[in-house]
């Protein structure tokens, strides 16, 4: 095998490695220790779709989770039985009234509207950048929440949607996030994920050189709203209920803080990032009913979970500010291409020929180049 | 009276965002970086309004000014230095991460069903009854805010501070070159930040006495907002947007039907998404400013 064909096994196989590994051991575990490592995967399917835009386009969002709230709502409601919709949320439209829908059904009609919700989204706002497609994007999860919390005609609005028929087991979670590490992997494998990248290193030049930033934006988003929608009927059906609150700031923050802790440039660190984190809120949050570590028991006193947690993750960041996997593909350090030495960058550096490598080369490229172009301009290297 | 009750309502709630604003944008400008952590120091603020409860008000004010100023130091320190030159989403999260964490200890601490300041309340009566009642807090929110705004303007316009603030602000680099102290203007920053956080706590633990853990957080996201709408590249846009946004959802409190009222939220960020997408730059800034439209 070749180098770069290896690059390319580990770059899948890495992230798929690690989904395996998490369903291994949670096949091994009791009933509601599985609970815990399905949460773990659902969670790190909704940080792959986070990655997908993020990651690639480097626009900070802060609506994915809306695309998450509205499959989960809607995978929720469509597989709730007919009796119990007309009981528990009798003002629904008729079109959310019936019919009943099937597990796999429903999750995929959640995709579906994910994508659809955020191509409404994406048209208006993929133009914008920076702060203000953070803020833009905030509004939209806002804006959400406070439908889904107040408009009975379309949900159960403040109360919680319970009753929903718990479908979503360790295997289906684990084939779920394998599809999201696999649709990921495919995207940025592809065409306009590089255009898009080339974009992330410099939206000047690649607009130069005629890449159409807002359409491959706007690919990445739809893609990520779809998996984001699709994670979220995860959710539901994983849980059996679902409360408006659930998904909204502090999803949307955690999971943000999972990606860059992780390394927001690369699936392997979205990946990795999901799962650690996963594993250690769940891991901490059990620890205050009591745990058991190396045969040592203790307790945690309720919120110092929290603030452990919080405190682990911040110390991360300070540590690893590029992410654990410093915005690396899976071995990438060891079977990426040699990076070009400083001064044999190709075309004038950090202009057209960093966009030109991050359109033709892999995902490390585009920040090394952009960044040795950054810093060698404010202090040359001896 | 009514309209001119909704007004000045809606101008005292501006008037309040406007000085978050100030507590954001001041950072902002010298470290090109979000501060979510900011909004703790808001509640720590309060918070320790409750603690010094027994003290005359004056010494409490005195002393909250001084918490709010240690607090955001710590921050700089604790936080921000360790994260030089990180990227803006990572500096982001990392603040997020910090306020996460403290809401946690706030909770374990003071509780959930929050602790009400009782300091100032005869500010609390009103100035003219009537359908729409107008209470002093609301004119000394516009009357301390004003003040304190054309004291910043000053400060930053005919200072020597103020001239390498804005030199920061403009370009850290070129600053550095000519001569300015980066370290002792970034400093400056979150000593006025801290203090602009401690006037908002007195505020608006009068105006909602009522302290909880996510005091601070729920008024800093929303005037963030507000910076943004404004223009974050500018103090005095970035203070305007603030006030806009106060302003904006005060009105749309007011003149909504009751039944309706729930979504107030909902249209002032639709409010929000619409300005964003005509002028991605901020509502106030000039149209050659808007690069970031690609």
């Amino acid at each position: 095998m070749t180098r770069s064909a290896l690059r390319l096994a580990a770059e899948l196989l890495g992230p798929l490695a690690l989904v395996g590994l998490v369903a291994l051991v949670a096949s091994h575990l009791s009933t509601s220790d599985q609970t815990d490592a399905i949460n773990v995967l659902v969670i790190a399917t909704i940080v792959i779709g986070l990655y997908v835009f993020i990651g690639n386009s480097g626009v900070i969002s802060f609506g994915q989770i809306s695309f998450a709230a509205v499959g989960a709502f809607a995978a929720g409601i469509y597989t709730t039985p007919l009796t119990t919709r007309q009981t528990t949320m009798p003002h629904l439209f008729g079109i959310l009234a019936r019919p009943e829908l099937t597990n796999v059904e429903s999750i995929l009609l959640a995709a579906g509207i994910g994508a659809l919700f955020a191509l409404l989204v994406g048209l208006a706002l993929m133009r914008l950048s920076g702060l203000a497609a953070g803020i833009a994007t905030f509004a939209v999860l806002e804006i959400t929440y406070d439908i889904l919390a107040n408009w009975d005609k379309i949900g159960p609005g403040p109360t919680t949607l319970a009753s929903v028929p718990v479908t979503t087991g360790v295997g289906q979670a684990t084939v779920g996030c394998a599809v999201a590490v696999v649709i990921a992997f495919v995207y940025q494998r592809s065409r306009s994920s590089r255009l898009l990248r080339a974009s992330r290193a410099d939206a000047l030049a690649a607009r130069g050189i005629g890449v159409s930033i807002v359409r491959h934006r706007l690919g990445a988003f739809v893609l990520s709203g779809a998996i984001c929608g699709f994670a979220g009927a995860l959710y539901v059906h994983a849980l059996g209920s679902i409360n408006v609150t659930e998904v909204y700031l502090t999803l949307t923050f955690l999971s943000l803080a999972m990606l860059v802790v992780g390394g927001s440039q690369s699936l392997w660190g979205a990946t990795l990032g999901g799962v650690v984190l996963g594993i250690l809120s769940s891991f901490l949050t059990n620890a205050v009913n009591g745990t058991t570590v190396f045969g040592f028991s203790f307790t945690l006193p309720n919120g110092l979970n929290t603030i452990i947690f919080a405190a682990l993750f911040v110390g991360a960041l300070m540590l690893f500010p590029r992410g654990l996997a410093r915005n690396r593909e899976f071995l990438e350090k060891w079977l990426g291409e040699r990076p070009p030495r400083p001064g044999a960058v190709l075309g004038p550096p950090g202009g057209v020929g960093a966009v030109a490598s991050a359109a033709a080369g892999h995902a490390g490229a585009p920040a090394t180049a952009a960044k040795s172009h950054a810093t060698a301009a404010a202090e040359p290297k001896p | 009276m009514n309209v001119v009750g909704y007004l000045v309502n809606a101008i005292s709630l501006g008037a309040l965002y406007a000085l978050i604003a100030v507590s954001v944008g001041l950072v902002f400008g010298v470290l090109r970086q979000i501060n979510l952590a900011q909004g703790e120091v808001i509640t720590f603020g309060a918070y320790s309004l409750w603690l010094m409860r027994s003290l005359p008000t004056w010494l409490a004010i005195v002393l909250c000014f001084a918490v709010c100023i240690a607090g955001s130091l710590l921050l700089q320190v604790a936080v921000f230095r360790p994260l030089r030159g990180a990227s803006a989403l990572t500096t982001l999260v990392a603040t997020f991460g910090v306020s996460y964490g403290l809401e946690a200890l706030w909770l374990i601490i003071f509780g959930p069903s929050g602790n009400t300041v009782s300091m100032l309340t005869n500010l609390n009566n009103t100035v003219v009854g009537g359908a729409v009642a107008l209470r002093w807090v609301t004119l000394v929110e516009i009357g301390v805010a004003a003040v304190l705004l054309g004291g910043l303007l000053l400060l930053l316009f005919r200072t020597s501070l103020g001239m390498r603030m804005r030199a920061v602000a403009e370009d850290l680099r070129a600053a550095r070159l000519v001569g300015v102290r980066i370290g002792q203007v970034v400093t400056w920053a979150f000593v006025l930040s801290g203090a602009s956080a401690a006037v908002v706590a007195v505020l608006a633990t009068v105006q909602t006495p009522l302290v909880t853990p996510t005091f601070g957080l729920n008024l800093i996201i929303f005037a963030l907002v507000g910076v943004v709408l404004g223009g974050l590249d500018h103090l005095g846009r970035a203070t305007a947007g603030g006030f806009i946004i106060g302003f904006v959802n005060s009105l749309l409190g007011s003149i909504l039907p009751e039944q309706e009222l729930v979504f107030v939220t909902s249209l002032t960020f639709l409010f929000v998404v619409v300005v964003l997408v005509v002028r991605p730059a901020g509502l106030l800034a000039p149209r050659s400013a808007d690069v970031e439209r690609v």
